[in-house]
């Protein structure tokens, strides 16, 4: 066996972990990894369906993995070879979901208090205001959580994992949808935190941006496996790329060749390789004849069923439905503009558009909604 | 009308409805939760009494009951008198019969609780009790009310299951709607309809009360006719 008696550093969260994972949304996988994870934040960087998020849930103990062995300084949570598997209420691990799941019935303090039933009522009490304060959401102790924002419901899904004072924390992508300043601001907060506790910290994220801005240790996850490991830089610019742009959710990356550059305007335009079009992106490091890679985000493109007119936008190109497939609360509509792209939409905007295979669209896509990528 | 006979109705329904909460909470839970490959079979037996006649199950059940049962042996060395034509067995009855309506609510209720939740409180050190106690049933109440009140109403109002293990001894096992038969039986119409009249108010207000509940929850009553 790979990890007998591996010397690990003090608090380092070990987890090898094999797990057959049949999903109904996504194509089964084999989650099938080896990770440390050292005090401090580690980012699990991945497209959805990478497994990040059934990781995070063997190490929690809310599934059970097929074989492996998951401990931390010595103490074992999980072997499949010595049969041990411990309730994830006794394993100390805290995990702050996507959904955050605070608890809908109970005020924040109530929720912040839930994970503390054993200290008597004085010290409890105390380190809840304590808590509470750190991450700056003492003023809504006695509301609920549907009375208060996105933001200050993240910071009390922080405050509810960390004041219980857990030996390490899961974080399933608990920033989305928050601007970056908020989410550089709650970052900060938990780092001050940790500055003390210095647990391991296992951060789950599909988004550069974030994988950027945390700027620690990154491992790369695709299709169960770790495809790379290192600091932001390294991972992001490594070789695989290209498919971890389609990792971060660019489902559309063309390839093309820059035709001019128009500084006053902050633009360069793009020819497309494989149809005559082009379009105009930001500005990079690139020269006239250079050949680039434009990745765009599905969600970003917008679809139009008549010829638009009057819109800030500049690329407008026209083409047709190619195939359309829904899968949950998205559907998936490919274009046929001389090459493909991969456009979501939501199920309203379908039925709206009565879209159907081989109709005339005209997609939209924002300037600052093409990325460069260089090649 | 015949107080004694309303009276042990409501003492009835009572007694069942609280054993009902007590079993049903447990049952509900694990039929809620549970992912035994098996447990459709056992969901098929808490639903049978709604498709059962009355008398179907009424007759097993005196069998169980009388002296050579073994329900009924079973209580005979207990508490040294048998368990056919008593109060009690009476209320055994009458638990095996309401029993989907107070299962099925608490079930429906369950299941909406968002699974998140369940394993947030895990994580945060809950064992399952407590993540009943705390987060489950405090979520579930509209349920909880939906399953009192139906269990409540159920039992006072049968009739077939009563008339088989029960009889028809006054002030033991003579209940409403055993009296409105008597009654219609000997003709006397008048003392039937005040008594049919009653029971059809108290029905009328419990079912009001548990749609009203319910919209205020913002969620759909389980019941065997569902609002629309």
């Amino acid at each position: 066996m790979v990890a007998v008696a591996r010397e690990v550093s003090s608090a380092a969260l070990a987890a090898r972990v094999r797990k057959a994972y049949v999903g109904n949304a996504t194509p089964s996988f084999l989650l099938d990894l080896e990770i440390e994870v050292p005090s401090g934040i580690t980012i699990l960087f991945g497209a959805s369906g990478a497994g990040k998020s059934t990781l995070l849930d063997c190490i929690a103990g809310l599934t059970q993995p097929d074989a492996g062995r998951i401990a931390m300084n010595g103490d074992v949570f999980f072997d499949s070879e010595e049969n041990l598997n411990v309730l994830p209420q006794r394993r100390q691990i805290a995990y702050v979901f996507q959904t955050l799941a605070l608890f809908p019935h109970m005020t924040v303090e109530a929720n912040v208090a839930y994970g503390l039933r054993d200290a008597p009522e004085q010290a409890r009490s105390a380190r809840v205001s304590e808590i509470l304060q750190m991450f700056r959401v003492e003023q809504f102790r006695a509301r609920k959580p549907r009375e208060i924002s996105g933001g200050e419901k993240q910071r009390v899904a922080l405050a509810r994992s960390l004041v219980t004072l857990p030996r390490v924390l899961l974080l399933d992508e608990p920033l989305t949808g928050l601007d970056a300043e908020l989410k550089g601001s709650i970052i900060e907060d938990l780092r001050a935190w940790n500055a003390a506790q210095k647990i391991p910290i296992l951060y789950v994220t599909h988004s550069r941006e974030e994988v950027d801005a945390l700027g620690e240790r990154v491992i790369a996850l695709e299709h169960g496996k770790i495809v790379s490991e290192g600091t932001p830089r390294e991972v992001l610019d490594a070789p695989r790329r290209k498919r971890l742009a389609q990792a971060a959710g660019f489902e559309n990356l063309l390839a093309g060749t820059v035709l001019d550059l128009r500084e006053p305007d902050g633009v360069m335009r793009v020819r497309l390789a494989g149809a005559p079009r082009e379009i105009e992106v930001p500005l990079g490091h690139a020269s006239p004849g250079d050949r680039v890679r434009i990745a765009i985000r599905a969600g970003d493109i917008l679809l139009a069923t008549e010829a638009p007119r009057g819109l800030s936008a500049r690329n407008v190109l026209a083409g047709k439905i190619a195939s359309v497939e829904r899968r949950g609360v998205i559907v998936i509509a490919r274009v046929d503009c001389g090459l493909i792209f991969t456009v979501h939409v939501t199920p309203g905007a379908e039925r709206a558009l009565e879209l159907a295979v081989e109709k005339k669209v005209w997609l939209v896509l924002k300037t600052h909604s093409c990325h460069f990528v260089e090649d | 009308m015949n107080i004694t006979a309303l009276l042990l109705s409501i003492r009835l329904a009572l007694c069942v409805s609280a054993i009902l909460f007590v079993v049903g909470v447990p049952l509900a839970y694990w039929l809620a939760y549970s992912r035994w490959r098996w447990k459709f079979l056992l969901e098929a037996v808490v639903a049978l009494p709604l498709v059962l006649p009355p008398t179907v199950l009424g007759f097993y059940m005196l069998l169980a009951m009388g002296p050579h049962g073994a329900l009924g042996k079973l209580w005979y060395a207990v508490f040294g008198h048998g368990l056919a034509f008593t109060f009690a067995g009476l209320v055994i009855a009458s638990v095996l019969y309401s029993l989907p309506f107070a299962v099925q609510p608490l079930i429906a209720s369950f299941e909406t609780v968002d699974r998140k939740l369940l394993d947030a409180s895990a994580v945060l050190g809950a064992g399952r009790m407590r993540t009943l106690g705390r987060i489950i049933l405090p979520l579930s109440v509209p349920g909880i009310i939906t399953a009192l009140v139906l269990s409540f109403a159920h039992t006072l109002g049968e009739f077939g299951v009563v008339l088989m293990v029960g009889g028809n001894l006054a002030g033991i096992t003579r209940t409403v709607s055993i009296d409105i038969y008597d009654r219609a039986q000997s003709l006397d119409y008048a003392g039937a309809s005040h008594t049919a009249l009653l029971l059809l108010m108290i029905s009328f207000v419990v079912l009001s009360a548990v749609y009203g509940v319910n919209r205020r929850a913002g969620r759909r009553a389980w019941l065997p006719w569902p609002a629309k």
